[in-house]
């Protein structure tokens, strides 16, 4: 019989969920990004009645169909895994996190779902305008249901909204307005979608590049060129400014997080932003005194500036997290780690001690005993996911993967900015046609978006642990109670599968692309 | 009754309805598994994958619509039956992202394992995915294995709330549903229906001759072996028992005392299997008249939901515990708090307002009939 959670279950579990993601995200931002695109294009067809851009957007269609059939598939997983393998964490905040996965079946998937055959099928079955407003209804589902997704991950991030019921032994929803709006769930949604916006844009610019490259379909990979370009350069930019907010509302909300962006051990005033830097492999914990850099070059001050909108402000390091007793924003001490796991384990007890009493049958029950043992978990539910966690050191996240991805993400970010600069111009002086070089760099440019937009996720996730809900429900204590073979098999099925079926659509699309944008469907 | 109380039952009723809807656009799983016995020429396997084929979002839809509607509204159930059945359910989630892929990926070029590989795909979920959804739907009445405990969660280092339990010895995870047998005559039943659905549609929905014949020949034997299944099932339910949730104890009878104490869902459950035996056997008697479908298939969504109401409404446990009868899970102590159920009621207002553009979308693009011409000609088919 199993009697405590094995650490190797807590990482599988996670292997198999961060596996799902990782595929689901390969798919979902071309999928946001392209949807957009394509119909722009059908909007152009709309508008001027030309074959042309009819070709041009169904082109797109069909890239867009391969790639929305496997996308789909993995969500499904990533779903139901939040019940198979994180049974606990499914009671726990089911009652906040369920709905906006309810309503995002409700509002979003069906719209997608309905639409998508109208797209696909319905060219000489529906009217020209219908099939227009099908795309956009397509596209205004995939993303609609973007947002519900990224509302209950911001809440992960930032639990707003709830209060915790001992009764019921869950937390529950007091304001939805406060889970649905929170700072960190707007921006969220944002910075997502609009970097998914970049991976459409460079996918069609990258895909035109190589027409040209190979001297086909030139007026077709221009006029795509250009409309991407442009939406690309948009996105960029916009992307680029949520990330600022995104970055100051984890400064605000999860400073752990942002000291394993940086690397930064032991924080303080007008610290300043790691530009580019190699963390020293002997630094292996907190407190031993290793400096974590072989080398870093650092924009000084602009840490502090972006965390604070202060150039001097103070920005605690992981160190200084771990130990306390610093000064917060508002002015009160920061108390230490150990602190907050004895308040975490209070918190804990006394809700073990209302449950001992509210399972007894009514009239048995001591009030008084309830009543107390209630007070104790409200005055320290702050810390309760703190209560499960056995080590200090074990409340800092991978910093390595978490640094790497973060300078990966920003210095891609920035290059793509610079290439939709570069794109546009060119496109609409009409010099792309000829300049190879940058038709090369476009094509190289696919696999790079991809890159980033993983980044972006890892950042965000890996940066979080060993937190399933913020500072209130560590992995450990969220995860099913299975035996650790159960999920490795399926780790492995999962795993061969979606690579397979990933190989598959890159065939697919690849065929499908040297065909070219006047060949007849399958 | 009191609001919550009201809540906690309009959200079964969601659930089930969607439930119910599931069962009836399994139809697409059904056309999958008669691909190669109504399709005999590359034609006619063609027009039957585009015909049924180009439904699979909305099946796929509304298991996911399913999945987090049970999540939201009643999140012990999520948390006990997916951490704990783990097999069962990762097993119908393979069936489906094969499926997922398979429609699209099978003619294309360059899909890596050839046409006839994803073809198999599509019989594997058209086969498995009707009788483990039906096996797993079956433990809302015969119970699974499994004990919730939420004082656990003080328990620092074992703080999982639900458990499974042994099935004879052995941890099964879920994999013991398909071996209860009425589970799996409900799930035989669900998979012979999910074919009968099939082949009503086929014969709506494509203009060919030959499917036409084929489809009616095969109707015969589908419907036999659905009503053999079926009335298994459903004589066993009538006389079997159930938890009851005032007495905390099981009650014998407990199905048939809820369709006598609930008039209107023994009515819904009659006029559902009515509307599934005209469909068919009008079928089956005219050879020109193919709106089958539409009775047989508002049939099934109403004799599906009735079941389900019978599960959860009525003082009854829907997903009793054999381990441990008082970890039964029933709406009182496994759905969402108050707040949540009526914020998420507000927004199923729009249920109707989604469910009136489907049936546009749906009629807008099934008023030509699949046929020889579209196949050959059309910019996009499967």
């Amino acid at each position: 019989m199993i009697t405590s959670i094995e650490t190797s279950l807590i990482d599988w579990s996670r292997a198999q969920f961060a596996l799902t993601a990782i595929y689901h995200w390969l798919f979902v931002p071309l999928t946001l990004g392209l949807g957009v695109i394509q119909a722009i294009m059908e909007t152009i067809y709309y508008k001027t009645g030309k074959e042309f851009w009819k070709t041009t957007a169904q082109f797109w269609m069909k890239i867009f169909g391969i790639n929305f059939a496997i996308g789909v598939a993995t969500g499904l997983i990533l779903e139901f895994e939040f019940g198979t393998n994180w049974s606990n964490y499914s009671w726990f905040v089911g009652d906040i996190f369920g709905a906006p996965l309810a309503i995002e079946g409700i509002l979003a998937f069906f719209m997608e779902a309905t639409f998508i055959a109208v797209m696909f099928f319905g060219w000489n079955k529906v009217s020209k305008g219908f099939h227009l407003a099908s795309t956009w209804l397509t596209v205004g589902g995939a993303t609609i249901s973007a947002i519900w997704i990224l509302v209950a991950n911001a809440w992960m991030q930032y639990p707003a909204g709830m209060e915790f019921n001992p009764a019921t032994g869950r937390s529950e929803m007091v304001d939805f307005f406060a889970v649905a709006l929170s700072p960190v769930a707007i921006n969220k949604f944002f910075h997502t979608v609009l970097s998914a916006w970049i991976v459409g844009a460079v996918v069609v610019i990258g895909i035109s590049s190589w027409y040209l490259l190979k001297k086909r379909h030139a007026e077709f990979a221009v006029a795509s060129i250009k409309i991407a370009a442009v939406f690309g350069l948009v996105a960029s930019l916009l992307t680029a400014w949520t990330g600022d907010g995104s970055a100051y509302e984890v400064a605000q909300k999860q400073p752990m997080k942002l000291a394993a962006m940086e690397g930064l051990y032991d924080g303080g005033s007008g610290v300043g932003l790691v530009g580019i830097g190699v963390l020293s492999p002997s630094k292996v914990s907190y407190d031993d005194g290793a400096n974590p850099f072989l080398f870093k070059i650092e924009l000084p001050k602009l840490l502090s500036f972006f965390a604070q909108r202060d150039l001097n402000a103070y920005v605690p390091g992981m160190a200084n997290i771990i130990k306390g007793g610093y000064t917060l924003p508002d002015g009160s001490i920061a108390i230490s780690a150990k602190e907050k796991i004895e308040k975490g384990k209070l918190a804990i007890q006394a809700f073990g001690a209302y449950r001992k009493e509210f399972d007894k049958p009514e009239g048995q029950r001591d009030l008084a005993l309830m009543e107390a043992a209630e007070a104790t978990m409200k005055a320290n539910f702050k810390y309760f996911g703190y209560g499960y966690i056995k080590n200090p050191a074990d409340l800092i996240p991978p910093v390595a993967p978490t640094f790497y991805s973060f300078r990966v993400m920003v210095i891609l970010g920035g290059f793509f900015i610079l290439l939709f600069v570069v794109a546009v111009w060119y496109s609409f002086k009409d010099k792309f046609e000829k300049a190879g070089w940058l038709q090369w760099i476009c094509l190289w440019s696919i696999p790079l978006v991809y890159l980033c937009s993983q980044a972006g996720w890892a950042v965000a996730e890996m940066g979080r642990q060993p937190w399933a809900i913020q500072d209130t429900l560590p992995v450990g204590a969220a995860v099913s109670k299975l035996s650790t073979s159960s999920v490795q098999i399926t780790f492995f099925i999962f795993l061969i599968l979606f690579t397979v079926l990933l190989i598959a659509e890159l065939g697919i699309m690849i065929k499908t692309i040297k065909q070219g944008p006047a060949a007849k469907a399958e | 009754m009191d609001t919550y109380i009201i809540l906690q039952h309009y959200w079964w009723f969601l659930v089930s309805l969607l439930g119910a809807l599931l069962v009836f656009l399994l139809f697409v799983q059904g056309g999958q598994s008669l691909l190669f016995t109504i399709g005999k020429t590359e034609l006619q396997q063609k027009m039957l994958l585009n015909s049924t084929g180009r439904k699979w979002e909305f099946t796929f839809t509304t298991l996911v619509t399913f999945g987090g509607a049970f999540f939201a509204s009643f999140p012990l159930f999520y948390s006990t039956s997916f951490g704990g059945a783990y097999w069962v359910w990762l097993l119908i989630l393979f069936c489906f992202v094969l499926q997922a892929v398979s429609y699209e990926y099978q003619a294309k070029k360059g899909n890596l394992l050839g046409k006839k590989t994803y073809q198999i795909f599509l019989i594997i979920n058209g086969v498995l995915a009707p009788v483990l959804i039906g096996a797993a739907v079956g433990t809302f009445f015969n119970g699974a294995n499994f004990i919730v405990n939420k004082a656990n969660l003080a328990d620092l280092g074992m703080p999982v709330i639900s458990s499974w339990v042994e099935y004879h010895g052995v941890q099964l995870h879920g994999l013991e549903a398909a071996l209860n047998p009425w589970n799996l005559a409900l799930g035989l039943a669900v998979f012979f229906l999910a074919r009968i659905l099939a082949l009503l549609y086929f014969i709506n929905n494509i203009a060919d001759e030959d499917i036409h014949s084929k489809s009616r020949r095969q109707l015969w034997i589908e419907t036999a072996l659905f009503l053999v299944f079926f009335l298994t099932f459903l004589v066993h339910l009538l006389l079997q028992k159930g938890f009851d949730t005032k007495a905390m104890d099981w009650v014998a009878y407990k199905y048939f005392t809820n369709l006598i104490e609930m008039p209107y869902v023994l009515a819904i459950l009659l006029a559902g299997v009515v509307g599934v035996l005209f469909g068919i056997v009008k079928t089956l008697l005219s050879a020109e008249w193919n709106k089958g479908i539409w009775f047989a298939g508002t049939g099934t969504v109403l004799t599906v939901l009735a079941l389900l109401l019978l599960a959860g409404w009525n003082h009854t446990a829907y997903y009793p515990s054999l381990a441990d009868a008082q970890s039964s899970l029933t709406l009182e102590n496994s759905c969402s708090s108050f707040f949540t159920l009526k914020t998420m009621s507000i927004v199923s207002i729009l249920v109707p307002f989604v469910l009136a553009y489907i049936v546009y979308a749906w009629r807008a693009l099934d008023l030509r009939k699949i046929n020889e011409k579209e196949m050959t000609e059309n910019e996009h088919t499967y």
